[in-house]
């Protein structure tokens, strides 16, 4: 193999795991860092700079990092059962920074009173046209943000329950953005892409989320319409307070997290048996596992393995439904279900409610716009610039490419910004592209000591404490997760193993003592001939087939041979540094941040220009 | 600063046949200078030990006074061990060795522990062709008080202040020759792919086998002008003989040239395949085997590898009769069986 190529800045950012699978590059080590110091304003301000909604996230992130995390790839030799360990609570960690912070008002980017005369209108107030605002007004862009609703948020605020979000975390993090300068048109639906084109914006970001529910119709269906109810539909008029109850009887059709929200709302709104139905097994639903498990503890059963055959309705109303028991046959790695060929099963219900997925949905988007769409109905949307096949409009969130989350439309609204910046300076969205901020500095204090904790822990991943079901299940705006206090934060942040605190080998300073290898407690180092990948895969000092996982290759060493260093299980203990005895290898704490439309203070992006 | 080592290890460590990975073989994180080679030798006994299926709790490490005496600590903690004065390992090991001839013993010491103030008690050892590792950690220093010049130096190696060292050395590998040692070798500690399977082949040799491991002392010994130091041992090492151990009851897989390789069966029913760097020697004549060392160290090279191998001659617990249980499994009684017997004993001299 070549060299590896520290210099490129993904090199080192693929090993910071939880990082690199946020789709914000969230520098997770770091923060993580500073809330064990507690030092929670700065924790969040990285956050914010990165993904502009820390306490929102905190609460609710689909957290793909956290499956990425190193630590569930280890398994600890005192560990009673010799599994892998459990990742960090990274997200829970998050919110320990938004609880425990203080005043941010030094960190916030100054918007000039003089602006650049650019004028852009943002369609929707999900998390993705916030995130566009933000990167935007501090350069002095003119942003009108149209929404139907009466209040900002998007999805956050009118579908994800205020038990798991409470409203006062959402309205500080999205006033945040908007008292930026942002001109809120809201109550107004968009009816015509068309009409805004005609007006006098310079670019057009549509962040319309992925707003239509999927119905189910089957028998019945019409005559049981009054109770039967679209999930994100119901969840809205709910979080608005259009709907204050529910029958004491509630099915809810389907697995995913909508259907774990629309039960947990039912027991809060009047549903004494509120029941989750879906067509797969248990373990196959879509939902996170946490979620399953927060139905779970407030008592909701789930039937798995049961198909929805009809509305049953008695004198024109809905009584309950009929199932089919089905069973999940994998062929190929495809599912079908199979009836088992018993007897249907009725299920009794006063209210349906149907949360079996959502979509796009453009009515008034006109042809005559030129924007393209795909056999899905989904825009033809450039992946990196987000820019449609009207040069003049950007989609990104949720109505970009279907329904995701929330960290994932921050992402997008973070290039679109930066897209529609070098769009209007008339400069090249692809090849002007700015490169991500990346920052290498020696963690070396003494001899054998660094500036970060280097040694392991061994704790497991703590809980977070939760509000008891009795005063939980009685108020809808009772916040059930209690997070973490300051104590359980530290322990937990503890359980970080610095994945960013890169190991950096200097070729021409090793002796080929090996120390190295002999110290490293996870086999990560081998000094061999060098080969293509696969060949030296199976040559090193231990098993090294996580082909996603790089292999870190030096140059050529005074023996012919070269160091390799499988990423995989890495510690980052900064053993093999303390145990070399010519610093050939020295930890070198790596910060890797989004390049943003303008530049957003922060601890890793450098002080507000006042301050 | 990291005192403990994690606990966290690869999640996919081979397992050997006693089900065990490497870890269980490991000792306490090592408190020697980052870099000595005495590291490495620790690292190839926990990989020799853990290869050979041998139980932890089967083994004695005996060892000196020294930087690599201090090593025992950092490898095989499940096993027996002891720690014992400056030169005196081999007294030590050999009455542990009388008491349980079962254990095997993994004898550590240093090129001052051996060969200056030890020297009486390593000549006696190897003549004795007690059933041991004798691992020479042979760095040409005393490297634990501070890098004075050893018996094992080299004459004209240049010590760190820069002065030559006046002296003919002592090479072990050659006393150990000339006084009967049945399994002689040499090795680097920069070189486990050589030096594990020369442990392996030692550990499973009946009788006395001292492997003399070049050992570079990074602190006091290792500048220019050392004959110990990574670079002049890398520059000047010359293999004779490529050892491949073959466990007992398994195929001879490794390929090497038709007539370049000997085939040698130890008493365990392993074997060691030998393939020769030089086409003619063989490690089976002694005359041979002297003749190689003095004409490699005429031409001022280090030759390792398994120098001199004699499976025939029976171990110190055979010529001395000791017998089939060990006797520490024997009873008081049997032990000392009482005034009566001594005095019928004394008579039998009368
Ligand atoms: C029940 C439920 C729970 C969820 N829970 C989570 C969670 O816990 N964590 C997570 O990360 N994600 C969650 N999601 C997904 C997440 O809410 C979305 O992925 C995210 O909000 C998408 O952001 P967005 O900016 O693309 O648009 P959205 O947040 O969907 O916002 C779009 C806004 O545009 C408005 N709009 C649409 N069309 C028009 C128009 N023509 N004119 C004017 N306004 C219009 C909509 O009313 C809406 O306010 C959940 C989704 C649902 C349905
Ligand atoms: C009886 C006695 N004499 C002298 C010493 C001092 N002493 C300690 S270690 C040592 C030399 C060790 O040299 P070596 O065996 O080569 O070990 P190294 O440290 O080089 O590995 C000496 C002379 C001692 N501890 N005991
Ligand atoms: S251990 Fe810490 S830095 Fe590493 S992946 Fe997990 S959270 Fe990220
Ligand atoms: S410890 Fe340092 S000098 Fe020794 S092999 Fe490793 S990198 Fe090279
Ligand atoms: S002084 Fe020399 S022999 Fe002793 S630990 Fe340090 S490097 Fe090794
Ligand atoms: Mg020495």
């Amino acid at each position: 193999m070549l060299p590896t190529d520290i210099k490129d800045p993904e090199y080192f950012h693929k090993v910071v795991d939880c990082q690199y699978a946020c789709p914000a590059h969230t520098p997770v080590p770091e923060y993580i860092r500073l809330i064990a110091r507690r030092q929670y304003t700065e924790a969040y301000v990285i956050n914010w700079e990165s993904n502009v909604f820390p306490g929102v996230l905190g609460r609710t992130c689909d957290r793909p990092c956290e499956p990425a995390c190193r630590r569930g790839r280890l398994v600890s030799e005192t560990s009673a059962d010799g599994k892998p360990e459990e990742p960090v609570a990274i997200c829970r960690l998050k919110r320990v920074a938004a609880d425990n912070k203080g005043d941010i008002s030094n960190w916030l980017p100054q918007v000039p009173v003089e602006k650049n005369g650019k004028k852009i209108a943002l369609v929707g107030a999900g998390p993705a046209s916030l995130t566009v605002a933000r990167d935007l007004l501090p350069l002095g862009y003119i942003i009108d943000l149209y929404d139907e609703n009466p209040r900002g948020g998007g999805f956050m605020r009118s579908q994800i329950p205020s038990f798991r979000l409470p409203v006062e975390v959402l309205d500080e993090e999205v006033d945040r953005v908007l008292d930026l300068g942002v001109n809120q048109i809201f109550n107004q639906r968009v009816d015509s892409l068309e009409a805004l084109l005609a007006q006098d914006y310079d670019a057009i970001f549509v962040g319309t989320g992925a707003p239509r529910g999927r119905d189910l119709d089957l028998p019945g269906r019409e005559e049981a319409d009054a109770n039967v109810h679209i999930g994100i539909d119901w969840l809205k008029s709910v979080a608005f307070e259009h709907t204050e109850q529910v029958g004491k009887k509630v099915v809810v059709l389907g697995g995913g997290n909508t259907a774990m929200d629309c039960c947990r709302t039912a027991r809060r709104m009047g549903g004494e048996q509120v029941t989750i139905t879906v067509r797969s097994t248990f373990d196959a639903m879509k939902a996170s596992p946490w979620e399953k498990d927060d139905a779970l503890r407030e008592g909701i059963p789930f039937l798995p393995n049961h198909t929805p055959l009809t509305y049953v309705c008695d004198n024109g109303r809905l009584v309950g439904m009929t199932f089919d028991r089905v069973e999940s046959v994998y062929e190929d790695g495809k599912r079908r279900l199979v009836s088992t060929g018993e007897e249907p099963v009725f299920v009794e219900a006063d209210d349906v409610l149907v949360a079996i997925g959502q979509e796009v949905s453009f009515p008034w988007i006109e042809q005559s716009t030129g924007i393209e769409f795909n056999e899905w109905g989904e825009p033809v949307v450039d992946a990196t610039t987000f820019q449609s096949t009207n040069p003049k409009v950007f989609f990104g969130g949720d109505a970009a490419f279907g329904p995701e989350n929330i960290i994932t439309a921050v992402a997008h609204g973070h290039q679109v910004a930066v897209s529609i910046d070098l769009c209007l300076n008339e400069k090249d969205m692809l090849a002007d592209r700015p490169a991500p901020g990346t920052h290498l500095f020696s963690t070396k204090m003494g001899i054998h000591e660094w500036s970060y904790d280097s040694p392991v822990t061994n704790d497991e991943r703590f809980a977070v404490p939760h509000l008891a079901n009795e005063v939980a299940l009685v108020d809808r705006r009772a916040e059930v997760e209690l997070g973490f206090d300051p104590q359980i934060a530290f322990a937990e942040a503890e359980r970080c193993l610095n994945c960013d605190v890169q190991t950096v080998f200097e070729e021409k300073k090793c002796i080929e003592c090996d120390a190295c290898v002999d110290i490293c407690p996870t086999n990560c180092i081998s000094f061999v001939g060098n080969a293509d990948e696969k060949t030296l895969r199976a040559t090193l000092s231990a098993p090294a087939d996580q082909t996603d996982q790089d292999l870190y290759v030096s140059g050529d060493l005074p023996t012919g041979r070269v160091m390799v260093k499988d990423e995989n299980v890495c510690l980052h203990c900064g053993l093999c540094a303390e145990r070399c005895p010519t610093a050939a290898w020295d930890m070198q704490q790596f910060s890797y941040t989004v390049t943003k439309a303008c530049r957003i203070p922060g601890p890793l992006t450098g002080k507000p220009a006042n301050v | 600063m990291s005192y403990q080592k994690p606990t966290f290890r690869h999640p996919q460590l081979p397992r050997n046949g006693l089900d065990l990975t490497r870890s269980s073989y490991e000792g306490l994180i090592s408190t020697l200078c980052a870099g000595c080679g005495h590291d490495s030798i620790s690292a190839a006994v926990i990989q020799a030990c853990w290869e050979l299926d041998i139980e932890p709790h089967r083994v004695a490490k005996v060892s000196g006074i020294g930087c690599s005496s201090k090593s025992p600590t950092y490898f095989l903690n499940k096993s027996h061990g002891f720690n014992s004065v400056h030169g005196r390992m081999p007294s030590v090991a050999t009455g542990a060795n009388v008491a349980n001839h079962e254990l095997t013993y993994i004898g550590v010491s240093g090129d001052g522990d051996s060969a200056s103030i030890g020297m009486g008690q390593f000549a006696h050892v190897v003549r004795r062709n007690l059933n041991m590792l004798y691992l020479v950690e042979n760095n040409g220093c005393y490297g634990l008080t501070k890098g004075q010049d050893s018996a094992t130096a080299d004459e004209g190696s240049k010590s760190k202040s820069g002065l030559e060292n006046p002296f003919e050395n002592i090479d072990l590998v050659g006393v150990a020759l000339e006084i009967g040692a049945t399994f002689v070798a040499r090795s680097f500690s920069g070189d486990k792919d050589q030096l594990v399977p020369l442990m392996k082949a030692a550990l499973s040799h009946r009788g006395f086998a001292l492997i003399d491991v070049i050992s570079p002392c990074v602190t006091f010994n290792n500048h220019h002008g050392s004959t110990k130091s990574y670079d002049y041992t890398r520059d000047h090492i010359h293999t004779g003989n490529i050892v491949d151990f073959v466990p007992a009851r398994s195929e001879i897989t490794a390929h090497y040239d038709a007539g370049d390789t000997t085939l040698v069966d130890l008493h365990d029913g392993s074997s060691l395949n030998l393939a020769k760097a030089q086409p003619d020697y063989d490690p089976g004549d002694k005359g041979a085997a002297v003749n190689a060392l003095l004409k490699s160290r005429e031409k001022g090279e280090i030759l390792t590898g398994l120098i001199y191998i004699d499976t025939t001659e029976p171990d110190f617990h055979e010529v001395m009769s000791l017998g089939a249980a060990p006797l520490n499994s024997l009873s008081q009684e049997t032990l000392c069986p009482g005034n009566e017997q001594l005095q019928k004993l004394n008579a039998g001299f009368r």
